[in-house]
Formats: structure tokens, C-alpha cells, sequence
């Protein structure tokens, strides 16, 4: 082990630690050690504020929504329909009406493969991803394009994991119905310039869906701003319950999409002969929702931005910064996605070491990330690489994590060694 | 650190390294491949198979170090034994790691994956190979441990 170089540690002035107190899951132990927690691209800890909205509801104001008469009912729909409020004013959206909710991120893009694209979809049209892309933004276009005939293209990405914009730019074409894009990547950790991808898309009359997991959590959206015809995100990433997610889509569009879903809540008017859908949102929403989920992300949401996403974004660049050097001061780290604009993943390859042994080692450390290929098989094959260890950050680590991250790296080399 | 001094045992760490039997079998009278879509771990096992006998066996692949250690530590107590013989050792070191099974002598140096067992998310890395070998066995051409 050589000294290391001293690496400034920015001091953004976030007061970690009394966020880290909101948060009681960072006072647990795992396997005799502090739990470092650095898997958090995969999901996020829960503060206790969203642990105690969601117990609160069902204690004490849990009922159906959307069809009692009776107290708790009306009560509860109106806090429901209010959350739907509060993701409308965080996205900047122009409607609450333009919010839907959803499962998760991969039902929100399922929903507009179903729903939007699929009715205008025919041979030889083209759906157009990156090279980047989740799993979950490639088989339900695959799955059109089979049903169709339409061709999937693919906008290839550099050694350091940017998009080659210049590609993108002649992959576009008067054949492609809809771009889908990753905002950040959560294999790779770039920050895709969506707006500048959306601005080129729409000079060609393209609709454009953003999936959004990765970024809601690390910076303000403002989809308005980006002009994106469609964004999604999973709740359990912005430190909200799991199995809640939004869509957020231009109403104009919405307007046009058939159902999603068949059944209760998202009719007018039902006979044996005929049924009159409802209105966006609920023409998509059929069926009794995840209600406790959409409270527990409305306390996500307010407690997220009582923190302030630009403070939070800051520390976690520090931290990516601090842990990037840290980690390169380890012998044989090599990191995968060295992207000019990055947010909150740090993947890294070690010489001696599989990321699965690497992942075990860690784990004992009482350090918690992830090994594999993140659900973005194709990135992997990209880099000619099975899989990658991957450290991702929320406002909650602290240097004195990354420095314990880097310790029980250099245990890997020593029992590798 | 006693847990994983008993997972990453030196003869493990040394098979990692330094894999035996790591080559192509050209022909082979059976092959397969393996899979773990958790971890992304590929292997390849190539047999050569003479009335019912292992004259010779190889394999290939990308993994982490319990697989790939695995993979060359069955090629070298597999070598020379018969069909029915290995298939009596995979249940065998089947039970070492997935019960409280003592090694039972047959299977040498099998044994020191005996500690994998207190690793339940790595079992199916020591096994890859093994559920590679079997479908090899049965002429089926790949096999994954999902």
C-alpha cells in the first residue's frame, strides 16, 4: 500500500449527519460492522418520515379511495389526488392531470410501448434507444418490434460511456416513432443531454420518452424545460415505497392513448355493449392503486425537497469525485464510465478480483454494493466485461464510507494478492 | 475475517489463478454451456467421453473465483472416472455445500469449497460448473442456473 495523495474532501455544507439520524436503517450492523450503504442506484433507504406516512395511513386514515362517501374515504382521496399535486409541482409539469401513477419505472414505459406506440407502429418504423439503456427501456420496444415488424436502433456510446451525439443525430430518421432515452445511466452513471436530444428529436416530429429513475433523485427536473413528451420514475429510488412510480405524459398525447388496463376506476360509463373510458389519469390507473404507496411518496417527495435537490446533488458529486480518486489510488481499480457528466455510480473492475468475489469480500466489511451486469447487459458486452462492482451514492453516505469502501478494497488485493 | 479465509481458501485462490484444464477439447464428444445471468459467470466444459469413461476433460469461461476454481478442481477429480462415477460425485459435493454434509473422502480436494456454504448467494457459483457437466452429459447444449 503506497501513502495516498491527499484528496480534498469538499465540504458542501449538507449537514449529513443529521440527515443520516432521519434515516434508522444506517444504525443496523451487518456482520458486526457499521452498514456502509453504497447500493443505492439499486434502491434507497427510507427516512423515517415516509416510514412513519405510511404507518400513520394505515392507522389511522386507511380506507378505498375514489368511490366511498364516507369520511375516511373522501379523506384519503384527497390526500391521494394532492400527492398527485406535489409530483405534478416537482416535475413541473403543466397539469396534475399529466401524472400517472404507476408501478414502478419499467410499468410506466410498458404503459406507453401498450398504449401510445403500439397503435401507430407498423413495419419497417423505427424505435430508436441508446447504447446505455436499461433492460427495462429495451424489451418492451423489442416486444413491439416483434409484434410489428418495426426495428429497434441503437445509438452506440463511447469508451468513456458518453452518447455519440453525432450518431444519434444521423440515426434519427423520418422512419423513427418515438426516442427513448436513459437521463442517467445506472450501470455507467452519465448524464445523458436529454434536452439537446429532445430539441433534435422534435425539429423531426418525434416523440421523446426520458426514463427518469436514475436522475429524479440527484437533480431538479423540470420537464417542461426539457420538453419531454414522456418521463417515468420509481418511488423506491427517491427514498419512497417500493412498487410506486410515476408517469408523467403531455397531456395531448395522454388524450389519444387507449387504456392501459381494463376494469374498475378508469371508466365513465360501463353496459354490456359498450364502455366509456375515462379522463386521463385514470384511464390508466384501473383497479384499486397502491394508496399507501402514493402517500408514502408524497412524504419522499416533501422530504427530498425539504433537504433541497441542489444541495443533495452537490454533496453527491463531492462524494463521486472523492470516492473516483480514492478508488484509482487502489491497486488494479479500473472504472467503468468516465463520462464528463456524471451522478452518483461508480463502477469499477479490480485486476485480481471478480466483481462477485469483490462483492462477498465487501459484504463482510459490513459495505453493501452491487455486482453484476445492473440489468444493462448490452453496456457489459459493450466493454467486453461480465460485470461490474458498483458503488452508487445518496445524500446520506459520507467520505468516512468511501474511505471504508476503499479499506475493504484493499483487503480484496491483499487476500488476492 | 475467518468466514471468508474459509470461503477463499489458498488452494481455491490458487485454482483461481491458476486454472488446470483450461482449454478447448477439439472434438469433444460432449460440451456444454453454463450460465449465471445474477453474476454474469460463463463456462464451457468439453468432455471426451470413451466407453463410459472420462479420457479427458477441459473447460472455458469468465467467472469469479469459486466458479472458476470449481470448474478446474472437477476437471481434476473427474478425469479417468467413469459417467456413473461423476454423476455419484455431483450429488455428493451437491450435499457438501447445500447441507451440513461432512466431505467424504472421494471428493479430495472438492472438499475446500466446503465452506461456500456459509455463503448461500455463491452455491450456485460452485455449482455452474457442475450443472454445465450434466447437461454436457445429456447432450443438451446450454444450461443456465436460473
Amino acid at each position: 500500500m503506497s501513502s495516498p495523495r491527499p484528496i480534498s474532501r469538499i465540504d458542501t455544507g449538507l449537514d449529513v449527519e443529521r440527515i443520516r439520524q432521519d434515516f434508522p436503517i444506517l444504525r443496523e450492523t451487518v456482520h458486526g460492522k457499521p452498514l456502509v450503504y453504497l447500493d443505492n442506484a439499486a434502491s434507497a433507504q427510507k427516512p423515517q418520515a415516509v416510514i412513519d406516512a405510511i404507518a400513520h395511513c394505515y392507522a389511522h386514515e386507511y380506507a378505498n379511495i375514489h368511490r366511498g362517501v364516507h369520511y375516511l374515504s373522501e379523506r384519503l382521496t384527497t390526500r391521494y389526488e394532492a400527492v398527485r399535486e406535489r409530483v405534478s409541482r416537482f416535475l413541473n409539469a403543466a397539469s396534475a392531470k399529466e401524472i400517472v401513477f404507476t408501478r414502478g419505472t419499467t410499468e410506466g414505459i410498458n404503459l406507453v410501448a401498450h398504449s401510445f406506440l403500439r397503435p401507430r407502429l407498423k413495419a419497417g418504423d423505427e424505435i430508436l434507444i441508446t447504447g446505455m439503456e436499461h433492460h427495462s427501456n429495451i424489451v418492451p420496444w423489442q416486444m413491439l418490434c416483434e409484434e410489428t415488424g418495426a426495428v429497434l436502433k441503437v445509438v452506440p456510446i463511447s469508451d468513456a460511456g458518453e452518447l455519440d451525439f453525432e450518431a444519434y443525430r444521423r440515426l434519427l430518421s423520418e422512419r423513427t416513432r418515438l426516442v427513448g432515452v436513459v437521463h442517467v445511466s445506472n450501470a455507467l452513471g452519465t448524464v445523458n443531454p436529454v434536452k439537446e436530444m429532445i430539441e433534435l428529436a422534435h425539429a423531426q416530429g418525434v416523440p421523446v420518452l426520458v426514463d427518469g429513475a436514475q436522475a429524479v433523485p440527484h437533480a431538479k427536473v423540470d420537464v417542461q424545460a426539457l420538453d419531454a413528451d414522456f418521463y417515468v420514475f420509481s418511488g423506491h429510488k427517491l427514498y419512497g415505497p417500493t412498487g410506486i412510480g410515476v408517469l408523467y405524459g403531455k397531456m395531448r398525447h395522454l388524450q389519444e392513448m387507449r387504456p392501459y388496463q381494463g376494469g374498475g376506476d378508469m371508466i365513465k360509463y360501463v353496459t354490456f355493449a359498450k364502455t366509456e373510458y375515462a379522463d386521463p389519469p385514470q384511464r390508466f390507473e384501473a383497479g384499486t392503486p397502491h394508496i399507501v404507496g402514493v402517500i408514502g411518496l408524497g412524504a419522499a417527495i416533501d422530504y427530498v425537497e425539504s433537504v433541497g435537490l441542489e444541495a443533495i446533488a452537490a454533496h453527491e458529486n463531492a462524494l463521486l469525485q472523492y470516492a473516483t480518486e480514492r478508488l484509482l489510488q487502489v491497486d488494479g481499480v479500473r472504472v467503468i464510465g468516465t463520462a464528463v457528466q456524471k451522478a452518483g455510480v461508480l463502477s469499477f473492475l479490480m485486476k485480481k478480483a471478480h466483481p462477485h468475489d469483490i462483492g462477498t469480500i465487501l459484504d463482510r466489511e459490513g459495505v453493501a454494493l452491487r455486482t453484476g451486469h445492473h440489468c444493462a447487459q448490452p453496456v457489459m458486452d459493450r466493454y467486453c466485461i461480465p460485470a461490474t462492482a458498483r458503488a452508487s451514492f445518496a445524500m446520506y453516505n459520507t467520505f468516512d464510507e468511501v474511505d471504508a469502501l476503499v479499506r475493504a478494497l484493499e483487503k480484496v488485493n491483499r487476500l488476492f494478492g | 475475517m475467518s468466514g471468508l479465509r474459509e470461503l477463499y481458501q489458498e488452494v481455491i485462490l490458487d485454482h483461481n489463478r491458476n486454472p488446470r484444464n483450461f482449454r478447448r477439447i477439439e472434438p469433444a464428444s460432449h460440451r456444454a454451456q453454463g450460465h449465471n445471468p445474477l453474476c454474469g459467470d460463463r463456462v464451457e466444459v468439453f468432455l471426451l467421453v470413451e466407453d463410459g469413461v472420462v479420457k479427458d476433460i477441459a473447460f472455458e469461461g469468465d467467472g469469479c473465483a469459486i466458479s472458476t476454481a470449481s470448474a478446474s478442481l472437477m476437471t481434476e477429480q473427474l478425469k479417468g472416472k467413469s459417467v456413473a462415477q461423476a454423476q455419484a460425485l455431483f450429488d455428493r459435493f451437491h450435499d457438501l455445500l447445500t447441507t451440513e454434509a461432512e466431505p467424504t473422502e472421494d471428493l479430495g480436494k472438492l472438499g475446500v469449497l466446503a465452506g461456500v456454504r456459509e455463503f448461500p448467494t455463491r452455491v450456485k457459483c460452485a455449482t455452474l460448473p457442475w450443472h454445465t457437466l450434466q447437461a454436457a452429459l445429456r447432450q443438451q447444449a446450454e444450461v443456465s442456473t436460473e
